[in-house]
C-alpha cells in the first residue's frame, strides 16, 4: 500500500519540495550575508517573504495535498477500485494519512529550520533591546508562528484537516475552499484564544516613574493611556493603568490631562522630560500604578513546545473522526 | 451450500429506501445474472455484497463471511463497479503493480498475459483508455486477485455492441479457466443471456423469480386462444400475464407439465420475454395453488 500512497502522492509531493529546495538555496545564500549584521533596515522584503511562505505551506499542504487525498478517489470512483483489493480501509487510510502526514510534517520542519536560521539575527536585535524600534520579537504573534518547532504541528493539523474536510463535502472544490477559510480562522484564533493561556504568564503592578514610561496614547481631547517598558523580549499580554483598588481606569482622569495640553500649530509639543515628570508625579498623587501582564523571552521554546502539543492533539482528534468517516463512506 | 445469502436486505439511503426485504441465495459455480428495471436496488445489492455498503436492516452473507469485514473477506470477493473506474493518471503496469501489492493472491502471469492478449500497452495511462478497454483492465484486476466470487454491477452499460460481445466472451473465458462464480447485474438481458447460466429478476428490491436461464426459458409458454377466464386453467400452470381481446385471449403461464388443452396455441418464448413479462407484472395474475399440488 506504501507504494500505491507514494505513486499517487509523488507528483504533488516533488512539487512542493521543489519550491522549498528552491526557497531554502536562496534563505542560505542571502542569509550569510546577515551574519553579525546589526542593521537589517534593508531586508524588509525578505523578512515578509519568509513570514508570508510559513503561513503559506500549512494552507498549501492542507488544499493541496490534504483535500484531495480521498476526495480525488470519490471523485472519479477509484475507491471502489482500490477499497475492494485485499485491504481494509482502515489500512488504506493509516498509509496515506502517515505518509502524506510525515511529508507535511518533515516540510514544515525544514522549511521552519531554514527560515529561523535566516531570521536569528533579526530575532536576536529584536529581543535585545527593550525599546524595540519597532521590531516583533520572535515570542510575539505574527512571528512566533513562523520560528522554531511550532509551525510542523500547524502543517500536520492542516494535512488531516483538508482531508477530514474532504471527507465529509467529498467535493474537491468546495472542501478546498472550506479548508483555506478553516485554516486561516484557527491561525488567527489561536493566537488570542489559546497562546496566551498555555503557560501562566507573568504579572505585576508597577509604580510609574519617569524611567519605566514608554508610550503614551491620546487623542483631540487628550491623554487617553500610558504604557511602562517591559522585559527584553517578552510578548506584552497586559499593560494597563489601575487604581489602589486594582481597578482599572480608562480613560485617564483629568488630573493627568493637565501634563498634556491639546496640541496646536503654534506652540512646539511639550518636552519629553517634563511630560513623563508630570505623569509620573500625577501617577503617585492618585495612587495609580500600572499592571502588566506578559509571557517573557524564556517562554519562548516552552510555548513552542506546547503549542506544537496543541496542534497535534487536534490532528490526532481530526485522524480519529477522518477513521470514523470512512467506515461509512460508500 | 450457498456463496451468497441475503435475508431481509434494506438499504436506506437519507429516506428513501433502495432496498427493501431483499431475500435471495446464489449458489456457487455459476455464472447468475442479475437483471432489473433501473431502482430496482440491484447497485445497492452488489454495493451490500461487496461490503462497499452497509446495509441499514436485514443480514447478508457472502462467501461465508460478512461483507468488507476484513482482508479475509476481500480476498475472497471481488467488485468491479459500474463505469468500471481505474486510476486515469496510472498507467496499465502501474494498475498491475497494485494488485500485486495489494493482493495476497494475487496472479501476475494471468494478468500479464490477459494485458497481453488484449493488445494493450502496458505503458499507457489508463486515462486515455476507451470505455471498452477500461472495463478490460478492471476486470482484469478483478480475476487476477482470484476471488471465490466475482461481482459486476452494470460491467458493460457503457460499451458498444462490439466491445460488449468481446468483454462478456472473454469474462465466460476466465470462468471456465478459474471456476469463479460470478453474480452480473445489466438491465438488458440480451447480454445476460450469452453469459449466465443462472437468472435472478429484481423488481422493486424483490427477487421477482429466480433459476436456471434454460429452465425458464423451457417452463414458460404464451398461449394464444379463444376468450377464457383465466381461473379455468389447470391448477399447474402458473399464470404470469393475461390479456384479453373481445375474442382471445393471451396468457403467459410457468409449468414443468405438458399443456395438453388443444384450444392454445402455444407459442415459444425467449428469455427476454420471460424476463420483460415479469418486470412488467410485478404481482403474478395468478400464483400457483401450491396447496393442491
Amino acid at each position: 500500500m506504501t507504494w500505491l500512497a507514494w505513486r499517487q502522492f509523488r507528483v504533488p509531493a516533488l512539487s512542493v519540495y521543489g519550491g522549498l529546495v528552491a526557497i531554502g538555496v536562496v534563505l542560505v545564500i542571502s542569509g550569510m550575508d546577515l551574519r553579525g549584521e546589526t542593521d537589517f533596515s534593508d531586508q524588509d522584503f525578505m523578512y515578509s517573504a519568509t513570514l508570508l511562505v510559513m503561513y503559506l505551506l500549512p494552507a498549501v499542504v492542507g488544499v493541496f495535498w490534504g483535500v484531495p487525498l480521498v476526495t480525488r478517489e470519490l471523485e472519479t470512483g477509484t475507491h471502489s477500485l482500490v477499497w475492494n483489493q485485499t485491504i481494509t480501509r482502515k489500512q488504506w487510510l493509516t498509509t496515506k494519512l502517515g505518509v502524506g502526514g510525515l511529508a507535511s510534517m518533515a516540510a514544515a520542519g525544514l522549511l521552519s529550520l531554514a527560515v529561523t536560521w535566516w531570521n536569528s539575527p533579526i530575532d536576536a536585535l529584536a529581543s535585545s533591546d527593550p525599546e524595540r524600534g519597532g521590531m516583533i520579537t520572535r515570542i510575539e504573534p505574527v512571528v512566533f508562528a513562523a520560528r522554531a518547532i511550532a509551525p510542523i504541528g500547524y502543517a500536520a493539523f492542516a494535512f488531516v484537516l483538508g482531508v477530514a474536510i474532504g471527507i465529509v463535502l467529498r467535493r474537491t472544490l468546495t472542501a478546498m475552499a472550506v479548508t483555506l477559510v478553516a485554516i486561516a480562522a484557527v491561525m488567527i484564533a489561536v493566537p488570542f484564544l489559546v497562546r496566551p493561556y498555555l503557560l501562566p504568564a507573568a504579572e505585576e503592578t508597577v509604580t510609574v516613574e519617569e524611567t519605566n514610561l514608554y508610550q503614551l496614547r491620546g487623542n483631540e481631547s487628550g491623554l487617553e493611556e500610558i504604557t511602562v517598558r517591559e522585559p527584553a523580549g517578552s510578548w506584552t499580554l497586559t499593560n494597563e493603568t489601575v487604581d489602589r483598588d486594582g481597578n482599572v481606569v480608562s480613560p485617564l482622569p483629568a488630573a493627568l490631562q493637565d501634563c498634556l495640553a491639546p496640541p496646536t500649530r503654534d506652540e512646539p509639543p511639550p518636552e519629553r522630560g517634563s511630560l513623563t515628570g508630570c505623569i509620573a508625579q500625577g501617577f503617585a498623587d492618585l495612587g495609580y500604578r500600572q499592571h502588566v501582564v506578559y509571557q517573557p523571552a524564556n517562554h519562548f521554546w516552552p510555548l513552542q513546545w506546547l503549542e506544537l502539543a496543541f496542534f497535534l492533539a487536534l490532528s490526532a482528534l481530526l485522524t480519529w473522526f477522518c477513521f470514523r468517516r470512512i467506515r461509512h463512506v460508500s | 451450500m450457498t456463496i451468497l445469502r441475503a435475508q431481509g436486505l434494506g438499504k436506506k439511503y437519507k429516506r428513501k429506501w433502495a432496498l427493501t426485504g431483499c431475500t435471495l441465495e446464489i449458489e456457487p459455480g455459476h455464472v447468475t445474472g442479475l437483471v432489473g428495471p433501473n431502482g430496482a436496488g440491484k447497485s445497492t445489492l452488489l454495493n451490500i455484497a461487496s461490503g462497499m455498503l452497509e446495509p441499514t436492516s436485514g443480514t447478508i452473507e457472502v462467501c461465508g463471511g460478512v461483507p468488507g469485514s476484513g482482508p479475509e473477506q476481500l480476498a475472497k470477493v471481488g467488485y468491479v463497479a459500474q463505469n468500471t473506474p481505474v486510476y486515469g493518471n496510472l498507467s496499465i503496469e502501474d494498475h498491475l503493480r497494485l494488485g500485486a501489492h495489494l493482493n495476497p493472491n494475487w496472479d501476475a502471469a494471468l494478468a500479464a498475459r490477459r494485458i497481453e492478449r488484449l493488445g494493450l500497452d502496458p505503458k499507457q495511462h489508463a486515462g486515455k483508455l476507451s470505455g471498452g478497454q477500461r472495463a478490460q483492465l478492471a476486470l482484469t484486476i478483478g480475476i487476477a486477485k482470484r476471488p471465490e466470487l466475482l461481482l459486476l454491477d452494470e460491467p458493460v452499460a457503457a460499451l458498444d455492441p462490439l466491445a460488449r460481445r468481446e468483454f462478456l466472451q472473454d469474462l465466460m473465458e476466465a470462468v471456465a479457466d478459474h471456476g469463479l462464480s460470478v453474480l452480473m447485474s445489466s438491465h438488458l438481458v440480451s447480454d445476460l443471456e450469452r453469459v449466465c447460466d443462472q437468472m435472478i429478476v429484481l423488481v422493486a428490491s424483490q427477487v421477482r423469480i429466480s433459476g436456471d436461464v434454460e429452465e425458464l426459458v423451457a417452463t414458460h409458454h404464451r398461449l394464444t386462444g379463444p376468450r377464457r377466464d383465466v381461473d379455468t386453467l389447470p391448477s399447474n400452470q402458473q399464470v404470469i400475464s393475461a390479456k384479453h381481446t373481445d375474442r382471445q385471449t393471451t396468457v403467459l403461464i410457468r409449468t414443468e407439465a405438458p399443456i395438453l388443452d388443444p384450444a392454445w396455441t402455444v407459442g415459444q418464448l425467449t428469455l427476454e420475454d420471460v424476463v420483460l413479462e415479469y418486470m412488467s407484472n410485478p404481482v403474478a395474475a395468478r400464483p400457483t395453488l401450491e396447496v393442491l399440488r
